[in-house]
């Protein structure tokens, strides 16, 4: 038995028999050539096919991974086709007179030596792509040039030297239970597709490596970075069972992060993220969002000195809704005002911010930023699901001078020739109780409702929750509050619109059954809090 | 020549994901695009230079546009920069 030791790059423990992958990868000859304009032109067909080959494996690890992971492989094909990288081959070609394969092999040598000396070890880590895609032309180019083959037939353990990002993907994952590696780091492309598959991983193993042994027994932990060859049956029992636990546990993640929460009677809840930003969208997808529940759009006008263009804002909704694909995205038009004072907007200040000058208010007053917002989310809405929400309504009469100025703008954009979704969901936050009162009036001229627990509850029970003296006042659960949304939810349906939760108590699993039991349609909590509400709905509803 | 600059908020820098798209958009540009940091510089039309920069959160990039629709160019840029970066 014995111990080495690496990085652990992905957690659990799986083993099983060790596979080395054996790459029969042969250095580039050095040719002399006469006719160089010859070899300029098959580098130049060697070119073409490796943009298409890593194309495919573009598309194959978008539908594995998604498309943030997989975005390095179109980085791939820029490199492929960079002028720098492409006139130091032909130079190279031309003035020594030399074979493309060779020219290729020292042109990836002397550019992936570019990314290793970098400070930044993200940077470093792009070495790898320029050694593949510089292996990729040199086998288009020579076609009898050896690929790395790892074929299997019982689930082994994968050992390799180093892989690249394209190696990554041609594996059939069912046949890994572990991938280990003498060199990459925990964030290589490696490292992040063990991740994402749940398969634990062992990276950086050095020295370590050289005592591996094709059918060798090996346990891998990838949590603690350690790989153990040929273990004696207490350590294999020892790890046998978190290994089958580990295996459980990621079964039902994979099950979960697809499922569909579906309850009694065969109704869907929508398990819905709020994000605050583009970037946290990325944490709703690795999640298991069904969509984004709530899209504050304040961050767009925080932290900077003046508003933001329409065309920033169209970049930020299309970036969302881009990755989200066709799950829905519900944005709230901004909510400024009250605690989220924006210096440049030079809003005097208020004694009572919390009922004062903030949100729909501002925008029907201030049509100028409600316009630009307006303008940006429509053109967004081409590009996917999206759906608006305007905050802290008190009256149908705010909804219908919104949705008035929300048909002005369809009808400037339209003049203008600009694409837009013409049948737009409009919903509204319900989150003072004049809204719930007027529920059924509401419900006629809304598409959806969305209550904010979080105000709902502060203007139900007169509390501040910030104010240490009283807090203890504040409560979700109180049955007051609780009564109000049962009314909401009753107005909704009564109209036939879905109604959802977005504030923090729709992850309170303490209300679950509340909610489930007045239908409500959607919960939308935090990315972290996904999975956990997915789990707890199905547990319930098994039980 | 129209200039700007633009502080990386994104944590991991600049990495692959906005250098591509960064690329992609100066090459749809007709002016000529450069982006200095740290006394380095690097042509936006051409991913090896980008990433050549080794930009992290929190440097601070100067854009440097010059041709004929260098405002407009700039202001595209700019706004690309000010969303994604």
């Amino acid at each position: 038995m014995k111990k080495i030791y690496g990085t652990g790059a992905s957690a659990g423990v799986a083993m099983g028999f060790l596979r080395l992958l054996r790459s029969e990868e042969r250095k580039a000859e050095k040719r002399h050539v006469k006719d160089t304009g010859k070899e300029l032109a098959r580098l130049q067909t060697a070119q073409s096919e490796a943009a298409e080959k890593v194309n495919e494996i573009y598309l194959r690890s978008l539908k594995q991974i998604g498309e943030k992971d997989s975005m390095i492989f179109q980085i791939q094909i820029m490199m492929l086709q960079d002028e720098d990288f492409v006139n130091t081959i032909y130079k190279r070609i031309e003035k020594e007179h030399v074979n493309a394969e060779y020219a290729v092999q020292q042109a990836g040598r002397e550019f992936a030596d570019r990314f290793v000396h970098m400070d930044d070890e993200y940077m470093r880590a792009r070495s790898a792509d320029v050694v593949d895609i510089s292996r990729r032309l040199i086998q288009c180019l020579d076609k009898t040039d050896g690929k790395a083959v790892w074929q299997c037939a019982e689930p082994s353990v994968l050992a390799a030297e180093e892989l690249t990002p394209s190696e990554t993907m041609q594996f059939d994952k069912s046949k890994i239970l572990a991938l280990i590696t003498r060199g990459g780091s925990s964030i290589s492309h490696v490292a992040i597709l063990a991740r994402t598959m749940g398969i634990p991983s062992v990276v950086a193993l050095k020295n370590g490596y050289d005592d591996l042994e094709d059918g060798m027994f090996a346990i891998v932990d990838g949590t603690s970075g350690k790989v153990i060859l040929e273990p004696d049956e207490s350590t294999k029992k020892h790890y046998e069972t978190s290994a089958r636990k580990d295996f459980l546990n990621r079964q039902n993640l994979k099950d979960l992060l697809k499922s569909r929460t579906v309850v009694k009677g065969g109704k869907r809840v929508e398990i819905n993220a709020n994000i605050a930003s583009p970037e946290d969208a990325d944490a709703a997808l690795e999640n298991g969002a069904d969509g984004i529940g709530l899209f504050r759009s304040e961050f767009l006008y925080m932290r900077r000195d003046r508003l933001p263009s329409e065309e920033e804002q169209f970049q930020s909704y299309v970036t969302v809704l881009k990755k989200m694909g066709p799950r829905p995205v519900i944005v709230r038009t901004f909510d400024i005002g009250a605690d989220k004072q924006i210096a440049y907007l030079n809003l005097p200040a208020e004694a009572n911010p919390a009922m004062g000058y903030r949100a729909i208010r501002v925008c029907l007053d201030r049509e100028d930023l409600f316009r630009t917002q307006l303008r940006a989310l429509l053109r967004a809405s081409a590009f996917g699901n999206l759906k608006i929400m305007f905050p802290m309504i008190t009256s149908p009469k705010e909804v219908r001078a919104a949705k008035d100025i929300l048909e002005q703008v369809k009808k400037e954009l339209g003049s203008e020739g600009i694409k837009f979704s013409p049948d737009i969901k409009v919903g509204i936050m319900i989150e003072t109780p004049a809204a719930v009162m007027l529920g059924e009036e509401l419900a006629r001229i809304c598409d959806f409702f969305s209550v904010g627990t979080n105000d709902l509850t502060q203007y139900t029970l007169a509390v501040d929750r910030i104010n240490d003296k009283v807090s203890y006042l504040y409560d979700q659960s109180h049955p007051a509050v609780l009564k109000l949304i049962r009314l909401a939810a009753e107005s909704a349906h009564g109209a036939g619109i879905p109604i959802g939760i977005c504030g923090e108590s729709a992850a309170n699993t303490g209300l679950m059954k509340f909610y489930l039991d007045i239908g409500i349609d959607e919960l939308s909590v935090a990315p972290s809090s996904v999975l956990e509400m997915k789990r707890a709905i199905l547990e319930r509803e098994k039980g | 020549m129209v200039s700007f600059t633009c502080v990386i908020k994104d944590k991991e820098g600049l990495h692959a994901r906005p250098a591509g798209m960064l690329m992609q958009l100066a090459k749809e540009c007709s002016s000529d695009v450069s982006i200095i940091l740290s006394g380095k510089t690097a042509n936006a039309k051409r991913i090896f230079s980008i990433m050549g920069l080794g930009a992290r959160a929190g440097d601070r990039l100067e854009f440097q546009v010059k041709g004929e629709s260098e405002n407009s160019d700039g202001a595209l840029l700019k706004t690309f920069c000010e969303a994604n970066l």
